[in-house]
């Protein structure tokens, strides 16, 4: 174990280069540029053994991710807000082809304007297409997740892309230490890889022809199945690499407090991680508050929110919002809750365009609802 | 290269889906006699998609990765960046696109892929229409012909994209016609065994796009050739040869035939004879023809 004290995207970096993809294509855009930046000073350091393809775009990213792993190799990408928009196609194509590639999206707002700051519109609105998602909080959870994402996607009970989600700036450009292990640590958690299938001239087979209804109904099938699946692996990866590095940010959620909580707080990315600050406080004064953080908005924790609700009232933060709708984890707990908890919930939007949101700021809306005095869904700071 | 010297064994099986008279599978036969089995191809939105045939069948006998329309040479990368990492420099990827998706919407990736050298061939099949879709225009649409989306003939010209390859220096391509397999195999052939990113263009009549007889594909090839509506050409290390009745037509040992010879028997022009000739169309698809080999004269004729 050595400490690494760097950025989010350098660390994100480091430990995609530690998981030896054989492939790395990727497109610069603000805020994830460091990160490609980092993999492109590995490959001139020769520390970083495989291809880096500089493509013309996000789209030609992905497009040659699902290339190389469809030719069987371990891949990797990066990309951030627009970039991740115009992924979108290959986005579908890379989760229905069942390719195991393991991307980091830095999340930034969508223009116009523009806007390079914080938050989670981008990747909510891939939410459909079949990937995996992670949201971190720290530096340290960010390098754990993105090794624990690899052992994920090629898990042959997955077979999917997985997109590990770290927030703009808050997280991709502010250093804080992590624990990096040894090179052999992450060799023997993620063992060899071994394609679930790939193009083969001694086999040769054609993958994605014309399919009628009947298979392609099959194939959607069989991806709410492995997303199914995923629920069950995510904790056990999660406690497998707490054994051998020591490291345990939660399985599907992290609970902070919860345990004997009459109010429970649930919030992703770095709202997240500044929740518990916010918990602390209203803990002091002795409300019964605790933090649900969502590490996973796909698969979706349907269960571990249901016994949320029959515990607490709910309290959900979005840093994104459904147009026409509401905040989506605040719509998604209520699907969730719906005909199994009759607990009271409570939405908030904040933060969006990179807005601040402190720990006070978390506080003042848990107290608003937990006073009664919130709406059911409410945009915090709107005046400020 | 003999017709007897093109290899016996088919990597394109019988009882494919393509159309009667079909272009792309004369073409993809040759390509895969000339490729052989160690192959693998990455093929877009396209007709091939169709030629394949319908899940779980196939009418491939070559590894061949579909993907999404614009994504052929990026895809293509990825599968060669992958081959070489696990050290299968042995293998040969191709991208097989049409023109809509070379011309139109795959031109970035493919204009990337060539700008980072990749170790590929890219082989257009140019039927000058999106005829999967069913028959709209392309880039590669000539003009004053008929599409769905052109209904009283195109009103522009098509564009050059073996020169707009060519600005890419890369150190092999070509343009080449179903009506000469020699010249497909030997083109192919050469490609294969060069490294870097090499380009060949196919031209490929389409009857129902086209709007002629299923038996006339080839014919249609050699008069779009011998009226100088295509070239025949290769580009190695940025050395120019026109070939064939091309080389003849581009050192004026021989005339063009007026491209009327080549767009009468063809349905979408038409509207360029019937009820009465469209004179002053039909001038401007010969002036424009002319003016195009003198250009082709001026840049490319060793004097």
């Amino acid at each position: 174990m050595t400490i690494m004290m760097d950025t989010g995207n350098r660390i994100a970096a480091k430990a995609a280069v530690m998981a030896k993809p054989e492939v790395v294509a990727a497109y610069p855009i603000t805020p994830q540029t460091t990160l490609v930046e980092a993999i492109a000073e590995y490959v001139a350091r020769k520390e970083f053994k495989g291809e880096y393809i500089c493509v013309e775009s996000e789209h030609s990213a992905m497009s040659a991710c699902i290339g190389a792993s469809a030719a069987g190799s371990r891949t990797f990408t990066a990309t951030s807000s627009h970039g991740l928009l115009l992924m979108h196609e290959m986005l579908h194509w890379a989760a229905l082809a069942r390719l195991p590639i393991v991307m980091c999206n830095i999340n930034r707002v969508i223009g116009p304007g523009w806007n390079i700051w914080v938050d989670e519109n981008d990747s909510i609105s891939q939410r459909d297409t079949g990937w995996i998602q992670f949201y971190c909080s720290s530096n340290q959870e960010i390098f754990d997740t993105v090794i624990q994402a690899f052992k994920l996607a090629e898990h042959e009970n997955v077979v999917l892309p997985v997109m590990v989600n770290l927030n703009a700036f808050i997280l991709s450009h502010t250093s804080m230490p992590a624990q990096i292990p040894e090179q052999q640590t992450v060799d023997d958690f993620l063992g060899k890889y071994i394609p679930h299938w790939k193009l083969d001239i001694d086999n040769p087979t054609t993958f994605g022809n014309i399919i009628g209804p009947a298979y392609y109904e099959k194939v959607r099938w069989a991806m709410q199945k492995a997303q199914q699946n995923a629920k069950t692996l995510i904790p056990k990866i999660a406690k497998d690499w707490k054994k051998v590095s020591g490291y345990y940010h939660g399985d599907l959620l992290e609970y902070y407090h919860c345990e004997d909580a009459e109010h429970i707080l649930l919030a992703m990315g770095a709202i997240g991680a500044e929740s518990k600050t916010a918990i602390d406080e209203m803990r002091k004064t002795g409300l019964k508050i605790g933090l649900a953080r969502v590490r996973v908005i796909r698969p979706f924790p349907t269960e571990e929110i249901i016994k949320l609700g029959n515990q607490a009232d709910l309290i959900v933060i979005d840093r994104n919002i459904s147009v026409g709708l509401e905040g989506a984890l605040f719509n998604e707990v209520k699907a969730a809750l719906y005909g199994q908890s009759d607990t009271k919930a409570t939405g908030f939007i904040a933060g969006l365009g990179g807005k601040d949101v402190t720990y006070q700021d978390i506080e003042t809306m848990c107290r608003k609802s937990m006073k009664g005095n919130a709406k059911e869904q409410e945009w915090y700071g709107l005046e400020g | 290269m003999a017709l007897k010297d093109i290899p016996v064994d088919e990597c394109l099986l019988q009882g494919n889906a393509a159309c009667p008279g079909c272009p792309a599978t004369i073409g993809l036969r040759l390509v895969l006699k000339a490729l052989g089995k160690k192959t693998i191809m990455v093929v877009p939105a396209c007709c091939t998609a169709v030629i394949e045939s319908l899940y779980p069948h196939t009418s491939f006998d070559i590894p061949v990765m579909n993907i999404a329309f614009e994504a052929a040479a990026a895809g293509a990368s990825g599968v060669e960046a992958a081959l070489r990492q696990q050290g299968r420099t042995d293998i040969t990827v191709v991208a097989w696109a049409g023109d809509g998706g070379t011309y139109d919407i795959g031109i970035q990736a493919l204009s990337g892929a060539l700008e980072r050298r990749t170790n590929f061939i890219y082989i257009c099949y140019n039927n000058q229409i999106y005829s999967n879709t069913g028959i709209q225009r392309s880039g590669a649409t000539p003009y004053g012909a008929w599409t769905t989306t052109t209904v009283g003939g195109k009103d522009e010209f098509r564009k050059e994209m073996g020169e707009i390859i060519l600005a890419h220096h890369i150190p092999y391509a070509a343009q080449t016609c179903i009506s000469y397999p020699e010249d497909i195999i030997s083109k192919i052939t050469k490609a294969k065994n060069i490294h870097g990113p090499k380009y060949i263009e196919i031209f490929a009549p389409c009857p129902p796009g086209w709007r002629f007889s299923m038996d006339k594909t080839v014919e249609m090839g050699r008069l779009a050739v011998d009226s100088g509506a295509w070239s025949l050409w290769e580009c190695e290390n940025d050395v120019m040869t026109f070939n064939g009745k091309s080389k003849l037509i581009l050192e004026k040992k021989i005339p063009r035939k007026p491209v009327e010879e080549w767009i009468k028997y063809q349905g979408r022009f038409g509207h360029l004879f019937k009820p009465q000739r469209d004179e002053k169309r039909l001038k401007e698809i010969e002036d424009y023809t002319d003016r195009l080999w003198e250009r082709y004269r001026k840049c490319y004729l060793k004097i």
